[in-house]
């Protein structure tokens, strides 16, 4: 599923990257540790999480990640917003606590990362 | 005797990813100068690697620049780590490299340049110094008096890479020497410190805002044996 049909039926809003809403969400990955993303989050994913620091979006661009969203209403930092425009990568913000949105990305058909991992 | 010392004790340089490029020894130490400091600390991410250069030029100005660095732990919580020896901060930087992984991508986060005291590039650190090592705070603080240092947890009135922000508390465990506050920070009484020693410092990334806050030790010398003496408020040292 494209990010711009997710953000669409999710209600999500876009606060940057509006340029790249065409990409192909492949799973997605929530953490709040930016040192977890790096070490673990995989290329085309959708990153949820309520941190609005700046570096989600070097983060984000380094993994090459599909996208970041923020959680519980929280809004990207200026600097954050103005980064994301610079290196086109969509921040998008649901008013949903964590745990609701990932439900229903779930829903929509998105498999969390390591889905077909050992256990599962 | 014992005087007053106004330092600055959080200070980085270009070897910061964050940290501008103009942050080279000399500009450091003249913006220290002019801003009447009597010390600081050079305090980088997750490296010592400029600490002897912006100590040979403070040796030269006359400023005391004390050997530091700013630690991120597992939990993303940023620490100060300060020392009066060079084998002290040496070993802690070597721990500390051995818990990093990952390499930096200047682009996205910024350069990291090792520089001489006049300022010169020496070389280009590669490692991802914006990353977190893999040790828990508690491990940290353990490690950083293991080799007599001083641990003084960064900027807890920040809603990002704070003991606070982290941990959402202050673990009355954890044995820190102090807190700093940020220089946007309002007054203590606002944060749930625990009675913990307070420190204000700069954080400063670029050089005219080294200085915009410091912190006032009544100490016979900018040392850390000496701020611990005054954070403790013992033989009659102490924060002003």
């Amino acid at each position: 599923m494209r990010l711009k049909e997710v953000a669409k039926k999710l209600e999500l809003e876009v606060r940057s990257g509006a340029g790249r809403l065409e990409a192909e969400v492949r799973g997605g990955y929530a953490s709040d540790l930016m040192s977890d993303v790096i070490a673990n989050a995989e290329e085309g994913c959708l990153w949820v999480t309520l941190q609005t620091h700046v570096n989600i979006v070097a983060v984000a661009a380094m993994k090459e990640l599909a996208g970041i969203i923020l959680v519980n209403g929280r809004e990207p930092q200026e600097e954050t917003v103005a980064k994301g425009d610079e290196k086109n990568v969509p921040i998008l913000v649901s008013r949903l606590p964590a745990f609701e949105l990932i439900g229903r990305l779930h829903r929509l058909g998105i498999p969390g990362q390591g889905a077909d991992a050992e256990g599962s | 005797m014992l005087k007053v010392h106004r330092m600055d004790l959080h200070i980085h340089t270009c070897l910061s990813p964050c940290g501008d490029n103009s942050m080279v020894p000399p500009a450091i130490i003249e913006r220290a100068l002019s801003a009447g400091l009597q010390g600081m600390a050079i305090c980088d991410h997750n490296s010592a690697a400029n600490v002897r250069a912006v100590r040979e030029a403070g040796v030269e100005a006359g400023v005391e620049v004390i050997a530091g660095m700013e630690v991120t732990s597992a939990e993303e919580i940023h620490l100060l780590a300060l020392f009066d020896a060079y084998f002290q901060v040496d070993t802690f930087a070597d721990l500390v490299a051995a818990h990093l992984s990952g390499v930096n991508d200047p682009d996205l986060f910024g350069d990291q340049i090792v520089v001489d005291r006049h300022g010169d590039p020496v070389a280009l650190e590669e490692a991802l110094l914006i990353g977190a090592v893999d040790l828990e705070i508690g491990r940290i603080v353990e490690e950083i008096h293991r080799l007599n240092g001083l641990a003084i947890a960064s900027h807890v009135d920040k809603q990002a890479f704070s003991l606070l922000s982290q941990l959402g508390f202050i673990p009355a465990d954890l044995g820190l020497d102090g807190v700093e506050l940020s220089r946007h920070a309002g007054r203590q009484e606002q944060y749930p410190l625990l009675g913990l020693p307070v420190v204000r410092c700069s954080d400063a990334h670029f050089p005219e805002e080294i200085g915009k806050a410091d912190t006032a030790f009544v100490v016979e010398e900018a040392t850390v044996a000496e701020i611990g003496l005054a954070l403790a408020q013992k033989r009659g040292r102490r924060v002003a």
